[in-house]
C-alpha cells in the first residue's frame, strides 16, 4: 500500500512536470522544471534499486546536460521569445501522432507476459553490492561496447567544437 | 508491489509528452529537451525491467543510453550555436532554405 502510494505520487508529479517543461513559454522556466523532473526520476530509480543509475542520473543529466542547456538558452532573445506563439500551426497533427502512439503502446502492454526472472536477485545485489556488481557485468560481457562508447563520447567533443568554432575568413 | 504494468504505463505517458512536445514546440532548444525527455520515459521502462525481471543487463542498457544522450545533447546543442550565428533565430519554423 505504502509502496503505491509511492509511486503514485512519483508517476503524478513525473507526468505534470514533463507537461509543464514543453509548455512553458520562457526556456528558462523549462530547464528549471527539467531539473526538478531529473530529481524525481533518480527517485523512482532508487525506488527500483537501481542506485547507481540514480547517481549517473543526477550527476549527468541533472548536473552536467541541463547546465550546458542552460548556456545555449543564453543565446535567445528572451524578450522576443515572450512574445511570439509558443506552439506551430499544426499542433493538433502532432498531439493526434502522440496520442496515436501511446494507445498504441498500451495496447501492446496490455498483453505482456514477464519472462522468468534471472539471477541478480536482490538478495544476489546486496551480497555483491550494487555497483560491482553492475561493474563486473559492464568490464567483462559489455567491455566492447563499453569501448565504442568512450569512441562516441571522443566523436561527440571533437564534433562539438568543429560545430560551434567561429569561421575565420584567411582568404 | 507496484505492478509492472504501472511503471510501463508511465513511460509510454513520459514517451507521449515527449513526441508532442518535440512535433509541435517552434523553439528548437525545447525540441532537444523533449528529445530528452523521450530518452527518460525509454530509461523509466528499462530500470523497472530490469528489476522486476532481476537482470542487471537493463541497467548496463540505460548506462549506455546516458552517455550516448550527453554525446547528443554535445553535439546538438554545438548545431543550435551554428544555426544562431548563421540565422539568428531559435524558431524552426523560420528555417526553410531547404524547401522542406
Amino acid at each position: 500500500m505504502l509502496a503505491k502510494l509511492f509511486f503514485g505520487y512519483y508517476a503524478v508529479v513525473i507526468i505534470f512536470l514533463s507537461l509543464l517543461v514543453i509548455t512553458r513559454k520562457n526556456p528558462v522556466h523549462s530547464v528549471m522544471w527539467m531539473l526538478l523532473l531529473f530529481f524525481h526520476i533518480a527517485g523512482l530509480y532508487l525506488f527500483l534499486n537501481a542506485e547507481f543509475i540514480a547517481a549517473i542520473q543526477v550527476i549527468v543529466y541533472a548536473g552536467a546536460i541541463l547546465v550546458l542547456f542552460l548556456f545555449v538558452v543564453l543565446l535567445l532573445n528572451l524578450r522576443e521569445e515572450l512574445q511570439v506563439e509558443r506552439f506551430v500551426g499544426s499542433w493538433p497533427a502532432g498531439l493526434i501522432i502522440a496520442v496515436a502512439i501511446f494507445a498504441i503502446v498500451v495496447n501492446v502492454i496490455r498483453s505482456f507476459v514477464l519472462a522468468p526472472p534471472g539471477k541478480y536477485s536482490i538478495e544476489y545485489i546486496k551480497e555483491a553490492t550494487h555497483t560491482k556488481a553492475l561493474g563486473t557485468i559492464l568490464y567483462t560481457e559489455y567491455l566492447f561496447p563499453f569501448e565504442i562508447a568512450s569512441l562516441v563520447l571522443l566523436i561527440a567533443i571533437i564534433g562539438a567544437i568543429v560545430l560551434a568554432k567561429r569561421k575565420t575568413r584567411s582568404h | 508491489m507496484v505492478p509492472l504494468n504501472w511503471y510501463l504505463m508511465l513511460s509510454a505517458a513520459v514517451f507521449m509528452i515527449g513526441v508532442f512536445g518535440f512535433l509541435t514546440r517552434r523553439n528548437i532548444i525545447i525540441m532537444f529537451m523533449s528529445v530528452e525527455l523521450m530518452l527518460n520515459g525509454v530509461n523509466i521502462s528499462l530500470i523497472s525491467f530490469s528489476h522486476y525481471l532481476q537482470d542487471l543487463r537493463g541497467q548496463i542498457l540505460v548506462f549506455f543510453i546516458i552517455t550516448v544522450a550527453a554525446a547528443e545533447a554535445a553535439i546538438g546543442l554545438a548545431i543550435i550555436i551554428a544555426l544562431f550565428r548563421n540565422k539568428s533565430t531559435a524558431h524552426v519554423d523560420e528555417m526553410n532554405e531547404m524547401k522542406g
